[in-house]
């Protein structure tokens, strides 16, 4: 068996599995948000009605909660949304709730590794469609709506059929100034954002082993972008001392069988990877950034779960050091852990040098919700991961999705650029 | 199930559309179907009836988790979406919440049925009658796990150990 029919068979009782088997897995950690917390409440509230008992949660402990939406609240309805949340976790004796303005707190996919939530081996599922991105811990992550998160809360487990598995191989390095974000928008360019429908997309190979454990969070995050179930890369040692360091303790490796089957093998030279991004209107619409249309961008936005992580501003900050931006460049870290990294180790002053804001950790306008939104006809390159219309804001709006260099680079020139072409 | 098409002759519909993400802070299902489809036709809201049924292309749905993508069309009146594929969130919602029936077709069905024709399916026989032009389709049968969900009423209805 693959890891996912290795996690999904331990995880259903079976001794093995096979892909369209459909299996109830039990369920090792569950996430809500601000958007699913309340639609789970009211689903909640549809099924008191119908007589089903909503008293307790299967295991509190297994739950956590973020808040990463609309907050800081946007306005009256997502500050109720926030009190609804803490009277939710309050009812039902949840402990993990990263609160804002109270510590720790941020994009849930970005708490799952920061905050070692998620270990591998673990059937995960959140109340989102990027929890793929936790997939590069070694865990079975998978995003759900509320009626089925709802379900999980109650009962502990949720119907999956096995999905088959595309394993992509990825060899060599990447070079300098092509990033993670690169690569997974070429494999989305090559395959559709329906290529790894219903699928696992597994990623492996040499390329991967290089690979830091953020950069591989990118990989799985946009493999939601492909349209997967899941997205995953077996642990090793990398993973188990970025967890360990974070506070995690027994973490063991999970990996797949010798004889593991693949539905499909897909192999990438990493060496041979450019700068790339997505245009207008979907993360498959992609292009060499050498070759890109000459626009004039009127934002660049450096933010997200895809691209917000320590490492994305770190590489956003070696381009912006000693420059000034010509557009409008908001830079939003993930979490509060990343913000003070980024404080402490003079990130930020290279950013506010360069003319940057600095944002708190919301998904804001990444999904179009709040803080940075797109007026009509404005045009923003973006470390995002979707550019649907209307994705970031009005729907005659543009996002070009890219790395966190390009970003930053494009930023510099007010032009879509490749970081190796900044003078 | 009768009821009139609105044809959206395109792939990749997603829930940026449906639903655009400055309402998913709104809870309330009646006045998320006011905003249904608002990223892509702002006319829906008033054009459609209940009963009515969504044609379209490839991978609809794609994109977030959103539960408010299959809510907002269901309390619009949409009663199934007929597509050629379907995204996995999207279809699991619309099936496990029961809030309408996620049919895949074929492409004669999706280059006959036009804008308006008023359609019947038939889901014994996993077929789509087309009254207005007077041809009938074959509809992709649903598998095992979503036909018992479908037929439960939603997944919290749904008995595995009874099986």
């Amino acid at each position: 068996m693959n890891i996912v029919e290795k996690i999904l068979a331990r995880a259903s009782g079976k001794s093995s599995v096979s892909p369209d088997d459909v299996i109830f897995a039990n369920v090792d950690k569950v996430m809500i948000h601000d958007v699913s917390g309340p639609g789970v409440i009211k689903v909640f509230d549809k099924l008191k009605k119908q007589g089903i008992s909503v008293d307790k949660l299967w295991d509190p402990t297994k739950v956590w909660v973020a808040e990463d939406h609309f907050v800081p609240s946007a306005e009256k309805v997502s500050a109720e949304n926030i009190v609804k949340l803490s009277n939710f976790t309050k009812q039902y004796g949840i402990e993990k709730h990263f609160k804002y303005g109270m510590g720790q707190y941020g994009i849930c996919h970005t708490l799952s590794h920061e905050e070692a939530m998620v270990m591998p081996g673990d059937v995960y599922v959140g109340g989102d469609s990027h929890t793929n991105t936790t997939g590069a811990l070694g865990a079975f992550a998978c995003g759900l709506g509320h009626t089925d998160v709802a379900y999980v809360l109650l009962n502990g487990k949720i119907w999956f059929k096995i999905p088959e598995t595309m394993y992509f191989k990825i060899n060599g390095k990447l070079p300098d100034h092509v990033m993670a974000k690169d690569l997974i928008l070429k494999i989305i360019g090559d395959i559709g954002t329906d290529g790894g429908a219903y699928r696992t997309m597994q990623f492996g190979g040499s390329g991967i082993d290089e690979m830091s454990v953020e950069s591989r969070l990118t990989m799985c995050n946009m493999t939601t972008e492909a349209g997967a179930k899941n997205g995953i890369v077996e642990s090793d040692q990398k993973v188990v001392d970025y967890l360990t360091s974070r506070g995690a303790t027994n973490v063991n490796l999970v990996k797949g069988d010798d004889d593991a089957e693949y539905s499909q093998i897909f192999e990438y030279e990493a060496s041979e990877m450019e700068p790339i991004i997505a245009k207008p209107f979907s993360p498959e619409n992609i292009c060499i950034v050498r070759e890109a249309p000459n626009v004039e961008l009127d934002k660049s936005y450096i933010g997200s779960c895809t691209g917000a992580k320590y490492e994305d501003l770190e590489a956003v900050a070696r381009i912006l050091k000693g420059r000034t931006v010509k557009i409008r460049t908001e830079i939003l870290p993930a979490a509060i852990s990343i913000y003070k990294r980024a404080m402490e180790n003079g990130l930020l002053k290279i950013f506010l040098d360069a003319g940057v804001t600095v944002g708190p950790p919301t998904c804001g306008a990444c999904c179009g919700a709040h803080m940075g939104v797109l007026a009509k006809d404005e045009i923003c390159i973006s470390t995002t991961n979707r550019n649907f219309p209307g994705r970031m804001g009005h729907v005659e709006s543009q996002t070009y999705l890219a790395s966190p260099q390009v970003a930053a680079a494009s930023a510099v020139t007010g032009k879509i650029t490749d970081p190796r072409d900044l003078i | 199930m009768k009821g009139n098409v609105v044809k959206y002759a395109q792939d990749n519909i997603d829930t940026d559309v449906i639903i655009p993400g400055q309402y998913l802070k709104v809870h309330d299902y009646a006045e998320l179907a006011t905003h249904a489809m608002e990223g892509l036709d702002p006319d829906f809201h008033s054009k459609v009836k209940e009963g009515d049924f969504i044609l379209s292309g490839k991978n609809f749905g794609c994109g977030s988790s959103r539960e408010h993508a299959p809510i907002a069309l269901s309390h619009s009146g949409i009663k199934a979406v007929l597509a050629l594929s379907f995204a996995r969130i999207f279809y699991r919602n619309a099936v496990d919440g029961a809030f309408l029936l996620p049919i895949e077709i074929e492409q004669d069905a999706y280059d006959g049925i036009s804008e308006g024709d008023e359609i019947e399916i038939k889901l014994s026989v996993n077929e789509i009658k087309n009254i207005t032009k007077n041809q009938t389709y074959k509809m992709k049968p649903f598998s095992e796990i979503i036909g018992k969900i479908i037929s439960a009423g939603g997944l919290f209805k749904y008995k595995p150990d009874q099986d």
